[in-house]
């Protein structure tokens, strides 16, 4: 079964949120929604997950017991123990006792935090929290797992934990959806949708995003010959520049663009196209 | 300073509660307390028995407010009558004289009665030299269930139950919204919880909590300043238990109406305030203007101090308490029903319904469709 949206058109009042959104939730795999901070992607998995009315369109989710979200703010208890986290959702969902120890334990091993079980969740650091928050969200094996934002503000080592945790959790056959503003998230992806101001900017695997880059993307050295111009970004020391008809001007290198680029030319191309 | 003053006051516009609790709540209170903080009863209800209770009644002027004439009842069914709580006074005839039994519990009354009845006493005594009617028999008084008027007496089983409303109230007030502000209410609304598991849940410990509370606080009533407790312990329980559930049920319905933890404390005070003053703890209910009266019977303290006083002072049995009990138990039906549908809101998903033909529809609870 394949979870998501289709056609999604969600409004706050006159504020249109999500305009005609369609994301795919597979088994199996992660998908990934990737954009700005106000694009939309907190809207669109909370529609995913019942929290938000769409106006128009259709959500296909599993019912509640079968899902796993953890908002942006963690949604754990502060003033609770790490243990008594796991028993507060354990006892929610109703797991039986003798298959819940052995999960905790395997969740709490895989996110490192096996050692910190009586610590409260509040005086837990930031990186430890939303790995707690993301095990607290496996923790009845849902068939859809939805995480908004689970590496903002996440030092590097947690983050490759917290991925292993997600891409575990998709390799045991979960549907997992995460949002993230981090770009190089994204080209892991199974599949992955670019939102842009509640709107797709592209979606697919970041192969065909790549591929459906149009015209060419080069690379300068330095400034001069026109740059920086409209079309142009910093990298690392140079500069990419994105030619929409395919013809770069003098002094630019040619360049195979990369998934970052891919995500940049399609949010200038949104701008050229308003 | 005057950047400071600007954004003070534009704070202040976008919380338009704090504007209300400034500028409306003084006044509404000030009008509400005149007239409820009342000690003067012009009205106390009295019942006459025995063989000259016609005579007796036709005697009597206000405040005496004879409810009921008897002629064939006697001090048996008198006393039981004050028991109940369906009259302050009762006037036995025959036998050696006139007997007035007054019911102790309602200090202002009683004190007024015996005004009346000295002044009473008085101008028969002037006029009977000269008539030298029936009015000369002996009349003996006696005061029952608080025979030395101690105010304490009086003011303990209430104030058990002012200060569970004021811990009770407090601390549930803050139940939802903690959850609201943290982030947590979201992950709720995502979980397989009813609204009313929830509630139920969030209501169970403080209920127990409580429980204990009030239980130490009339015990420790009892022991500092004497009170008695002459009644049975259950129907205490009863009436105890329907009240926190309904104080308790308040406060969680105070949450669900709050966006954070001021509006929470706010809203909670202006359910608080009212029942120190309305709830016929220190004011007699009967001796409030009528506007404000209604007020008191909407206020569960006023249905518990009924029950405490009685059952605690006069033994009131549980068939006479039918009416408090009956109607807290309403009134928990009522805060808990608002409350779960409240609640059941937060839960729901948000996002305004934009028409019949656009609303989802839940298909198994898999699919939603628009």
């Amino acid at each position: 079964m394949t979870w998501g949206l289709d056609d999604v058109r969600v409004s706050f009042g006159r504020r249109t949120a999500l305009d005609d959104v369609t994301v795919r939730a597979r088994p199996a795999e992660v998908t990934i929604v990737v954009g700005g901070d106000g694009a939309g992607k907190s809207t669109c998995l909370k529609t995913l997950v019942g929290l938000v009315r769409p106006q128009a369109g259709t959500v296909r989710r599993p019912p509640k017991q079968r899902i796993g979200y953890v908002p942006a703010t963690s949604g754990l208890y502060a003033d609770l123990t790490v243990q008594e986290n796991l028993d507060f959702i354990a006892g929610a969902y109703r797991l039986p006792g003798g298959q819940r120890g052995e999960r905790e334990r395997q969740l709490l091993e895989r996110t490192g935090l096996a050692g910190v079980r009586a610590r409260l969740g509040g005086q837990l650091s930031g990186g430890m929290q939303r790995k707690l928050a993301a095990a607290l969200a496996l923790l009845h094996a849902p068939d859809l797992l939805v995480l908004d934002e689970p590496t903002t503000g996440v030092d590097p080592v947690s983050r490759v934990e917290l991925w292993r945790l997600i891409s575990g959790a998709a390799a045991q056959g979960t549907a997992v959806v995460v949002a993230t503003t981090y770009v190089n998230e994204a080209a892991r992806a199974a599949s992955v949708v670019l939102l842009e101001a509640g709107k797709v900017l592209a979606s697919g695997s970041p192969d065909a995003i790549l591929r459906a880059v149009p015209g060419a993307v080069g690379t300068a050295a330095r400034t001069g010959a026109g740059l920086p111009g409209p079309l142009s970004w910093r990298r690392g020391a140079g500069w990419r520049v994105w030619a929409p008809g395919g013809e770069l001007p003098a002094g630019v290198e040619p360049a195979t663009p990369d998934f970052d680029d891919a995500v940049v030319v399609a949010e200038l191309a949104a701008q050229a196209g308003r | 300073m005057w950047a400071m003053v600007a954004k003070e006051f534009r704070q202040l516009r976008r919380d338009r509660r704090t504007v209300a609790m400034m500028i409306v709540l003084p006044v509404v209170l000030l009008v509400v307390f005149g007239y409820a903080a009342n000690f003067d009863v012009h009205d106390i209800p009295t019942v006459v028995a025995g063989p000259g209770a016609r005579q007796a009644a036709a005697s009597l002027r206000p405040p005496f407010h004879v409810t009921e004439v008897d002629p064939a009842a006697g001090l048996a069914a008198a006393r039981s009558r004050l028991q109940d709580g369906e009259a302050v006074v009762a006037v036995v005839t025959g036998g050696a004289g006139v007997h007035v039994l007054m019911d102790g519990t309602q200090l202002f009354s009683v004190e007024t009665a015996q005004g009346a009845l000295a002044r009473l006493a008085a101008a028969r005594a002037a006029g009977t030299a000269g008539a030298g009617g029936a009015g000369a028999s002996r009349v003996t008084e006696q005061i029952l269930y608080n025979p030395r008027l101690t105010t304490s007496w009086v003011m303990v089983p209430g104030l058990a139950g002012l200060i569970l409303v004021f811990v009770g109230t407090l601390i549930t007030s803050l139940g939802v919204v903690r959850e609201r502000q943290t982030g947590t209410l979201e992950q709720l609304a995502v979980m397989p919880l009813r609204a009313r598991d929830v509630i139920a849940g969030k209501i169970a410990p403080y209920l127990m909590v409580a429980a204990v509370d009030l239980t130490a606080i009339v015990l420790i009533g009892m022991g500092l300043f004497g009170v008695p407790f002459t009644g049975n312990v259950a129907t205490f329980a009863l009436g105890a238990g329907l009240f926190l559930l309904v104080t308790l049920g308040m406060g969680v319905l105070i949450s669900t109406l709050s966006q954070n933890q001021g509006q929470a404390i706010q809203l909670s005070f202006m359910i608080m305030l009212p029942q120190v003053l309305l709830s016929g703890l220190i004011f007699p209910v009967t001796s409030m203007a009528a506007g404000v009266r209604w007020i008191s019977y909407v206020l569960p303290l006023t249905y518990f101090i009924e029950i405490s006083r009685g059952v605690m002072l006069k033994a009131t049995p549980i068939s006479a308490l039918g009416q408090p009990l009956g109607l807290l138990a309403l009134l928990a039906v009522v805060v808990l029903g608002l409350a779960i549908v409240r609640f059941r809101h937060d839960l729901a998903p948000s996002g305004r319904r934009s028409g019949k033909d656009a609303q989802p529809r839940d298909a198994g609870s898999e699919a939603v469709a628009a």
